[in-house]
């Protein structure tokens, strides 16, 4: 009998210890990541507003996914050729992260204004996975969490092959924006 | 029976791995955690570039300028290649078509052209009216409704009784294609070409074809094409040939480039479905090539 108590109280202690430490999780499924290319004779510059990331304030793990057919482009043919040819989305639809903040404690982040942090973590892009470490910042505003970062990606790290004839036309390294907004995970 | 103690060890584990998990969750875990979330499999998503150009070969592909762009196409036939040496085999003639084609949005687009045969003008209006897709209720195929007029505006013969409408030829076509797989795409065609004049009583006004295309990807840039058109029985059938067509599509930057080798001269549906008269198999093969340039006159998005 003391037993079952024991198990009861183990048990009901295990499960709301749950939800507790669910609420460190921040979702977003509608950040945004843009990236601009600029050379002297053409600039390019796409926008994804369907960025699915995850924050864990409490473990300091952060994840992505960004579905690279979510790109717009300004012209049609652009985003037809960056779909096609350069990210074959059809073959590899999704880019992602999955990483940690370096050197990170829940306690850190102050109750305003944006904290700089450093993230460290697996890149995937084009059915490629590189180890990078970028810049960033988070900030609790309210009830949200925003997280902002910016790095540069080099296309050729990620065997993204871009032919000769238009290689001037794309710069060697491509400026990544990233800007969500997340909100506490139900 | 089991026992108080296994009972207890087992709710241990299972306690310690309700408490413990949080703690464990690793980076991935929460990546696959998001995916799970985000479901992007109940996001609608459109297939895009069926085909590379507007054109498959001589008639059109499925596809449409994007919204905001000009599409300037220079279509070229040599002679056939079956004239000898005399000729250069077919490169001393050439007839020409050059044309301008407008994306009004993403699903509707308007073209003008004109050809060198028979000095022709043309115009059409193209709509997407319905896109192939995955996801939430998918569609299997895409398809595009075309209709063109043209105009041939060659000096009349002396024949009083031709007007100026007769000189009008209308053609209308659905294009249904599927994506079998981003290196394999197939298109029918059903086709309408009604003439306003015919030379002869037993020529047909309406001529009805079924055409067929595919387009098989060898490289990121380089793609084989086929275009076949198959003229319905009846005199038009009996009197010419049926339209075929084989190229290669070479992507550069912001052009394509078509070349290929067809028994039709011309390049719009008036001549190439129901006038063709080159025997493919007797080298009556005109080569050709269409180039396309886009210009983007204003922002898609």
């Amino acid at each position: 009998m003391k037993h079952q108590v024991i198990l009861i109280v183990l048990l009901l202690s295990g499960l709301t210890a749950m939800p507790a430490l669910a609420q460190s999780k921040f979702l977003t499924r509608t950040g945004t990541i843009s990236f601009f290319s600029a050379t002297p004779i053409e600039d390019i510059e796409a926008r994804n507003e369907q960025v699915g990331a995850a924050v864990d304030v409490q473990s300091g793990q952060i994840a992505f996914t960004v579905p690279m057919k979510g790109f717009q482009f300004p012209r049609s043919l652009m985003q037809e050729h960056f779909n096609e040819n350069y990210v074959e989305s059809e073959k590899y639809p999704k880019a992602t992260f999955s990483g940690a903040l370096v050197n990170w404690t829940a306690a850190a982040l102050p109750a305003t204004g944006p904290q700089t942090v450093q993230v460290e973590g697996d890149l995937t892009i084009h059915g490629v996975t590189k180890r990078v470490r970028v810049p960033g910042t988070l900030e609790k505003q309210g009830n949200r969490l925003l997280v902002k970062s910016k790095f540069a990606v080099a296309p050729a790290d990620y065997n993204i092959e871009i032919p000769a004839l238009v290689r001037n036309q794309i710069a060697k390294s491509v400026d990544v924006t990233v800007n969500l907004a997340c909100n506490p995970a139900p | 029976m089991i026992s108080i103690s296994t009972l207890w060890r087992v709710a241990g584990g299972l306690a310690a791995v309700l408490l413990l998990t949080p703690f464990n969750t690793k980076a991935q875990d929460l990546l696959n955690q998001l995916e799970s979330e985000t479901t992007d499999s109940l996001r609608r998503e459109y297939v895009s570039a069926t085909f590379k150009g507007t054109r498959v070969i001589n008639g059109h592909s499925i596809e449409t300028p994007g919204k905001g762009s000009l599409v300037f196409l220079i279509s070229h036939r040599f002679g056939t290649l079956n004239s000898g040496a005399y000729e250069f085999f077919g490169l001393d003639q050439a007839t020409i078509r050059l044309g301008l084609e407008y994306g009004l949005t993403d699903n509707l687009a308007v073209g003008v052209g004109r050809s060198s045969l028979e000095k022709t003008y043309d115009g059409f209006v193209k709509y997407k009216a319905i896109r192939q897709s995955s996801g939430p209720r998918p569609m299997p195929i895409s398809v595009t409704l075309l209709a063109t007029s043209a105009v041939s505006t060659l000096k009349f013969e002396p024949q009083p009784e031709r007007s100026t409408t007769s000189r009008f030829t209308y053609t209308y076509q659905a294009l249904l294609a599927r994506k079998f797989s981003p290196n394999l795409s197939v298109q029918l065609m059903p086709t309408l070409v009604h003439r306003n004049y015919v030379a002869l009583r037993r020529d047909q006004n309406d001529v009805y074809a079924i055409g067929a295309a595919a387009r098989q990807k060898l490289t990121k840039r380089l793609a084989l094409t086929a275009e076949y058109y198959y003229l319905l029985p009846g005199n038009t059938a009996d009197d010419y040939r049926n339209s075929l067509a084989l190229g290669f599509d070479i992507e550069t930057g912001g052009h394509v480039f078509q070349l290929h080798f067809t028994n039709s001269q011309g390049m719009i549906e008036k001549f190439f479905v129901p006038q063709t008269t080159g025997n493919f198999f007797d080298g009556d093969i005109y080569f050709g090539f269409n180039i396309s340039r886009a210009f983007q006159l204003k922002d898609s998005k």
